[in-house]
């Protein structure tokens, strides 16, 4: 019954969004910014990565795969473009959960916390693999990482994300 | 009809030209004064600097304003704790300028060059990464500051690491010694052996490259060597949490850093280091005899009799005078008696500064007394241990 409830019955029910020109842009200069700042001051701030959820976020609400997938990109090289490791390591793998979360977003209801929670869960992990995929076969290298603290730290996004998204729909625009 | 219908033209012409302006942001390298930086980079870490430099100036000056009028009331309390602090500090320098002397007449004897920290600059951390995967940290200070390029980068407890990259007057990078790419040489410090700390991908520390059948025990601390050409040799890295056999003949050794690197609010950059011969001006002219002669006990020149005026006579003013220093001080301010030669080699090595002070306090009052420079005079050794 419930997964009834999750699941759109015909397209007619899919709600498309967009958002104004200065949230698109500034908002994840926004969050990738306070990503950066935050964990000089609280070093657990380092565990979350709002890059993604936003990509989440843009990429269920407009519900195109090609918007999806541009956003992940572009806030990916955002990243990229503050560590030292090459560019594209976080923009593909940002690309890749835009284009798969508006993907689901046109099939399933992500407007209720509890698919928030397990969406973003899914996609920490199809990110962290991706992550992994390419440090290891583009990069050549041995990438080690700590399954329970990156279920943590999944856990943690998933958490972050019902709260984050919550306040982001005030900036939706029904289309 | 959403957007990309209504401007299917326009958006494919955007993401055109915005993929090739990427590709060329990213294959472009913009030559700043510290060598070439990507021109994606450039704008990214300038676009976000700014604002980050605004929360961190904000922070502060809350924090400032918090310090300067609520919390006076401690002000009382925490000056007479501050100054019992600086007497115990001042005792404490007395002592360490004693051993620091020493230590400088012995490596000019050996003939070492050393590398000073001649300069630094004090930077504040405004921002990181924001991912687990790189470790880094940006600062407020850049090329206007004289920051360049793989200078070493520390705190007051130890090294933190290196600068990066230089995006500007302002802004530079620091890539911090945990960082799976970084690598510093470090000494052991009781041991003496030798190898790299490393950062792994999850954040932590290793020491690597020491062979297996070594003995290195937990708490052993570590501090850099110098062979990096990057940072001078002696600044603390951390301690030693456990060590284990690992792969490939190696010991698998985890360090624990003397820095917290995941609350680091200021640092400083060292911006230039001199290699130079030890100081020893007003040192006068040093013997091999000399620095031997102070490492052996010393018989106190006694007078010939009245043992009443002992306690008045010059000679023995050192005994009388309780130094400003630790129990081992005072211990070998009083008359030594003979000991045996084997004996001695281990006094020597423990304590070798009280032996100094007794020496140059001897030959100050040797030199006042005959209106010459000030010149070292070896306390006269202890039966049998006279040097060959």
């Amino acid at each position: 019954m419930r997964a009834m409830d999750l699941s759109y019955t015909s397209r007619e029910q899919v709600e498309v969004y967009r958002f104004s020109w200065p949230i698109s842009i500034g908002l994840p200069f926004l969050l990738v910014g306070l990503q950066a700042f935050l964990p000089v001051r609280m070093p657990f701030f380092r565990i979350f990565d709002f890059g993604l959820l936003l990509t989440i976020f843009f990429a269920v609400s407009r519900r195109s795969q090609v918007s999806g997938m541009l956003t992940g990109a572009a806030i990916g090289l955002l990243q990229d473009c503050l560590t030292h490791t090459p560019f594209g390591v976080f923009g593909i793998a940002k690309t890749l959960v835009g284009y798969g979360a508006s993907s689901i977003g046109i099939r399933i209801d992500v407007e209720n916390p509890g698919s928030r929670f397990l969406l973003t869960f899914f996609f920490y992990a199809v990110h962290l693999a991706v992550f992994v995929a390419i440090e290891r076969a583009l990069m050549g290298q041995q990438v080690h990482f700590n399954l329970g603290h990156e279920a943590g730290a999944a856990v943690a996004n998933s958490v972050m994300a019902v709260f984050l998204f919550a306040l982001l729909n005030r900036f939706k625009i029904r289309d | 009809m959403n957007f990309f219908e209504r401007h299917k033209n326009t958006v494919i012409l955007a993401v055109v030209l915005l993929a090739q302006l990427l590709a060329l942001a990213v294959q472009v390298k913009r030559q700043t004064a510290e060598g070439p930086v990507r021109v994606i980079r450039l704008v990214a870490v300038n676009t976000l600097a700014p604002f980050e430099r605004l929360l961190i100036y904000a922070g502060e000056s809350t924090r400032a304003a918090w310090a300067g009028y609520l919390d006076l009331r401690n002000v009382r309390s925490e000056n007479q704790r501050l100054k019992a602090e600086a007497v115990q500090m001042r005792l404490e320098r007395q002592r360490e300028q004693e051993d620091a002397r020493q230590a400088r007449r012995i490596q000019l004897l050996l003939g070492f060059k050393e590398q000073w920290i001649d300069s630094t600059v004090a930077a504040q951390v405004i921002g990181t990464s924001g991912t687990e995967t790189s470790r880094l940290l940006y600062l407020d200070k850049g090329a206007r500051d004289g920051i360049k390029v793989d200078m070493p980068v520390i705190t007051s407890d130890g090294v933190v690491g290196k600068i990066l990259t230089v995006y500007g007057d302002h802004i530079s990078q620091v890539l911090l010694i945990n960082d799976p790419t970084s690598g510093v040489g470090a000494t052991l410090a009781t041991s003496r052996l030798q190898g790299i700390v490393k950062g792994t991908p999850t954040g932590q520390v290793t020491l690597n490259y020491i062979m297996g059948d070594e003995s290195v025990q937990p708490g052993e601390a570590l501090v850099t060597s110098g062979g990096d050409r990057v940072f001078p040799r002696g600044l603390p890295i951390g301690t030693v949490a456990q060590a284990s056999m690992g792969r490939n003949l190696f010991l698998n050794i985890q360090v624990k850093t003397a820095v917290d690197l995941d609350r680091l609010e200021e640092v400083l950059v060292i911006t230039s280091q001199k290699a130079r011969e030890p100081d020893v001006a007003g040192l006068g002219p040093i013997r091999a005899s000399d620095i031997l002669a102070q490492h052996l006990p010393g018989v106190p020149q006694m007078p010939p009799q009245a043992p009443p005026a002992q306690a008045t006579s010059p000679t023995a003013q050192p005994q009388t005078t309780p130094p400003p220093a630790t129990p081992s001080t005072t211990k070998l301010q009083t008359p030594s008696t003979p000991q045996k030669p084997q004996g001695t080699q281990a006094s020597t090595h423990a304590q070798p500064a009280p032996a100094a002070n007794a020496a140059q306090k001897s030959s100050a009052q040797n030199a006042s007394s005959q209106n010459t420079p000030a010149k070292p005079k070896p306390a006269k050794p202890a039966e049998g241990t006279r040097p060959q």
